[in-house]
């Protein structure tokens, strides 16, 4: 399968891939990771006039500690955040997802940025970004940080605009001494998409009670959205099977999926339930929790 | 859409041997390495990056990575090195990684092949000594639709274990 004709543009500054941006604007697309985009050209589903690619830009590939977060540059590879040992340390919920994404040669190529971009409701990076509270760093003529939670808007939309590129995600690092945190996936068969992903991150405090609790899914709605409800249900409580099944019931109760071969709405919405309360249970578990 | 057919300029060393060539930005990295460079022992099963037929390495940072060559342009190789299934082994001397699938019986039509060898390859690389689960999970993104799975993980486990004995470079 062959993409249509296309200009190529390899910039070798952020700057000129901004005038680039600026220049073409709606018939350009901006290339990280490529794993998303060159299959839907392929597809003839995207067919840009000109393609941007970010890959000779330098120094975008950073995981760095800034003390108290972690900035993440947008070409980093979901294989670079498996493999640091700085995100295994402070964000080990990154790591838990990144080797759950597709397989080896995917996450060799693709980056955590492209995909935050490409907002497809099924992958992993919207819930756990959200849940983690990131912000992502977003460059036009001026730069702008929109938090996770303010930026999906729908199946494939988020509110970058015409002209802009995602430059930086900055993720807090949970604080407390017993913080818990998972991501987990069911999916139907090796390296798919998710039928439903839960992002659990959880803090306990002293007296073992729910200090806060985030949690978002995906691929359950048309993007991926944090479950406040089920949050407030949690706040303050001790953590007890029954506070857990409550959490989940309100977590899974906003979902809203559809039918395909993955499975119909109403199995999906069951399995959301179900996926939620496993992930509590670990991510309280990590916190030391004893259930 | 740009009617006019434009050309890039890129030159890509591959197996060791300088290329330099003028390719269509469309052109993706399979077609390149089997019809512009002739060197078809990399394979296009699904065309939609699922089966890891076409896998190659690719030189990143002084590490080689596997990627599928097919959700890749040539364009974006101009100027790095690639490694593909007709630069593993050294002449009549195979590679520990494909003798290891000869002596396991890894394949049975042999399409997959190639690209097994080269997500072995790419894994071995970064774990030298992988557990069978991670075998089994680094070479998920390739499929055998003669589902000879058992021996392909069999291999790749024999082979890791020959390379730490005889001490031999994972990448040729």
């Amino acid at each position: 399968m062959n993409p249509r004709r296309f200009q190529y543009h390899s910039p070798r500054t952020l700057g000129d891939a901004l005038v680039m941006l600026e220049k073409y604007g709606e018939e350009a697309k901006v290339l990280a990771g490529g794993q998303s985009l060159i299959p839907m050209m392929k597809l003839r589903l995207l067919q840009p006039e000109h393609v941007i690619d970010l890959n000779n830009i330098p120094d975008l590939s950073y995981i760095e500690d800034r003390r108290g977060s972690i900035a993440i540059g947008a070409l980093a590879r979901h294989s670079d955040l498996e493999r640091s040992p700085l995100i295994r340390e402070k964000l080990p919920i990154i790591g838990e997802a990144a080797e759950q994404i597709a397989d080896q040669q995917v996450r060799n190529l693709g980056t955590m940025a492209g995909s935050a971009c490409h907002a497809d409701p099924a992958a992993d990076w919207p819930a756990v970004l959200q849940a983690l509270d990131a912000s992502f760093v977003v460059r036009g003529k001026d730069e702008r940080v929109v938090p996770a939670t303010q930026f999906f808007r729908g199946p494939f939309d988020t509110v970058v605009r015409q002209g802009e590129i995602m430059t930086e995600i900055d993720v807090p690092v949970p604080q407390g001494d017993r913080v818990g945190q998972t991501y987990l996936k069911f999916e139907r068969r090796a390296g798919d998409f998710a039928t439903v992903g839960v992002a659990a991150v959880v803090c306990v405090d002293g007296d073992g009670a729910i200090a806060s609790g985030a949690l978002a899914l995906s691929a359950v709605a048309p993007a991926a959205y944090r479950a406040t409800d089920a949050e407030k249900i949690m706040e303050g409580k001790k953590p007890t099977q029954r506070l857990i099944e409550e959490a989940a019931s309100a977590a899974a109760a906003p979902s809203s999926p559809a039918s395909d071969l993955r499975g119909s709405a109403e199995y999906k919405k069951e399995m959301a339930r179900v996926f939620v309360r496993r992930a509590l249970k670990t991510a309280l578990e990590r916190a030391g929790v004893k259930l | 859409m740009p009617e006019e057919k434009i050309v890039k300029k890129i030159s890509v060393q591959v197996n060791g041997t300088a290329y330099a060539s003028e390719v269509e930005p469309r052109l993706l990295l399979v077609q390149y390495v089997r019809e512009t460079l002739g060197l078809t022992g990399t394979h296009v099963g699904c065309d939609t990056t699922n089966c890891g037929a076409c896998t190659i390495l690719m030189e990143s940072g002084g590490e080689w990575k596997a990627v599928k060559s097919c959700t890749l342009f040539a364009v974006q190789a101009d100027g790095r090195k690639l490694l593909t299934i007709e630069g593993v082994a050294r002449g009549d001397e195979l590679h520990p990684v494909q003798n290891a699938f000869w002596e396991n019986h890894a394949l049975q039509c042999g399409y997959c092949t190639p690209g097994m060898v080269m997500a072995s390859l790419g894994l071995l690389a970064r774990n030298g000594s992988p557990t069978e689960e991670e075998v089994r999970k680094g070479l998920s993104g390739n499929l055998c639709r003669c589902t000879g799975y058992q021996n392909i993980v069999k291999a790749v486990l024999s082979a890791s274990k020959d390379i730490k004995e005889k001490r031999l470079p994972v990448i040729p």
